[in-house]
């Protein structure tokens, strides 16, 4: 009997050979958590920006789309956009990071590298169409894009990590196409995706992955 | 129930061997480096199990520079797979009974 045991240790440690060479899964839910926070925070502070310039200025006799107000604006909104993604992958970096130490795992491994290759590979296709749809003053498609292209980017990634972010990206791509139906909502289906969802997944891998640990 | 045993590869009894071998088969290639620290063993233990692979034909070595150092790094070759997933299944094979 002590043999079937042996052998049922060889499977164990062959599947966990496999999924850790290939997988990265150190990914933290306290990331999702601080990410989540992070881009709610954004998204306030975006709000508010947009508010105050239709109270500030008179957008009725001009044409908005090429007055010089209107490209402050969204010059503000860009610097905005760009920092929260800036902390949201610092932050998310520190967490995971903090995890893998923990569980004496590299952070930089063949995994991770890929991991990051393949989300980025969408992610920069996204930002370069958002940008583009922005030139176009196609804005109110920009945040559906944006939703769409992030899910994309974790769906591609999601092999060489935990299998639940594959699920995150489906449901970040389903709620953009949603949002290209509902023209001008786009910022509330963003706190949705970016927020809403990024804190209860994070909170749920949190409770089951690391918390067990 | 003998039969299964005997289906068992001599070749993998090693925990680094399985080890390797997992590696290899989910990885295009592996170098030595990775697969030092992922089996936390030492770089004398793992070049003797690495050799007694090759010398089975499980398994290829393909050295390359990388500037002046040189970068050793492994593939598996088709009949180790075909010759690990036998013994995978033989494992399971008695696990099974």
């Amino acid at each position: 009997m002590n043999q079937e045991k042996d052998y049922l240790q060889d499977l164990t440690d062959i599947r966990s050979m496999m999924e850790r060479s290939t997988r990265f899964i150190s990914l933290s839910g306290l990331s999702g958590v601080f990410v989540g926070i992070v881009a709610l925070t954004g998204a306030g502070i975006a709000h508010w920006k947009v508010k105050q310039f239709f109270y500030e200025v008179d957008t009725s006799y001009v044409d908005q789309s090429y007055s010089s107000d209107y490209n402050n604006l969204f010059i503000n909104l860009t610097i905005i956009a760009l920092s929260v993604l800036i902390i949201a992958l610092l932050g998310g970096w520190y967490f995971t990071a903090r995890k893998a130490k923990k569980q004496g795992q590299k952070i930089w491994t063949k995994a991770s590298r890929q991991l990051l290759t393949n989300l980025f590979i969408p992610l920069v296709a996204g930002g370069v169409f958002c940008i583009a749809m922005y030139y176009h003053r196609l804005v109110g498609l920009i945040a559906p894009g944006m939703l769409i292209f992030y899910g994309l980017a974790l769906v591609n990634s999601s092999k060489y990590t935990l299998n639940d972010i594959r699920y995150l990206g489906l449901l970040e791509i389903t709620l953009g196409l949603i949002a290209l139906f509902f023209y001008g909502y786009g910022l509330y289906f963003w706190v949705i995706g970016f927020g809403v969802l990024h804190i209860l997944y994070g909170i749920s891998m949190y409770y089951k992955y690391d918390r067990k640990k | 129930m003998k039969s299964f045993i005997t289906q068992l590869n001599k070749a993998f009894e090693s925990r680094i061997r399985l080890g390797i071998m997992s590696m290899l088969m989910v990885n295009d290639t592996v170098d030595f480096l990775t697969l030092k620290e992922m089996l936390d063993a030492s770089d004398g233990n793992i070049a003797s199990h690495i050799s007694a692979l090759e010398k089975a034909g499980y398994l290829a070595v393909e050295k390359k520079f990388i500037g002046k150092k040189t970068n050793t790094s492994y593939s598996v070759t088709p009949e180790g797979r075909r010759a690990f997933n036998e013994h995978l299944n033989a494992l399971e094979q008695l696990l099974k009974r």
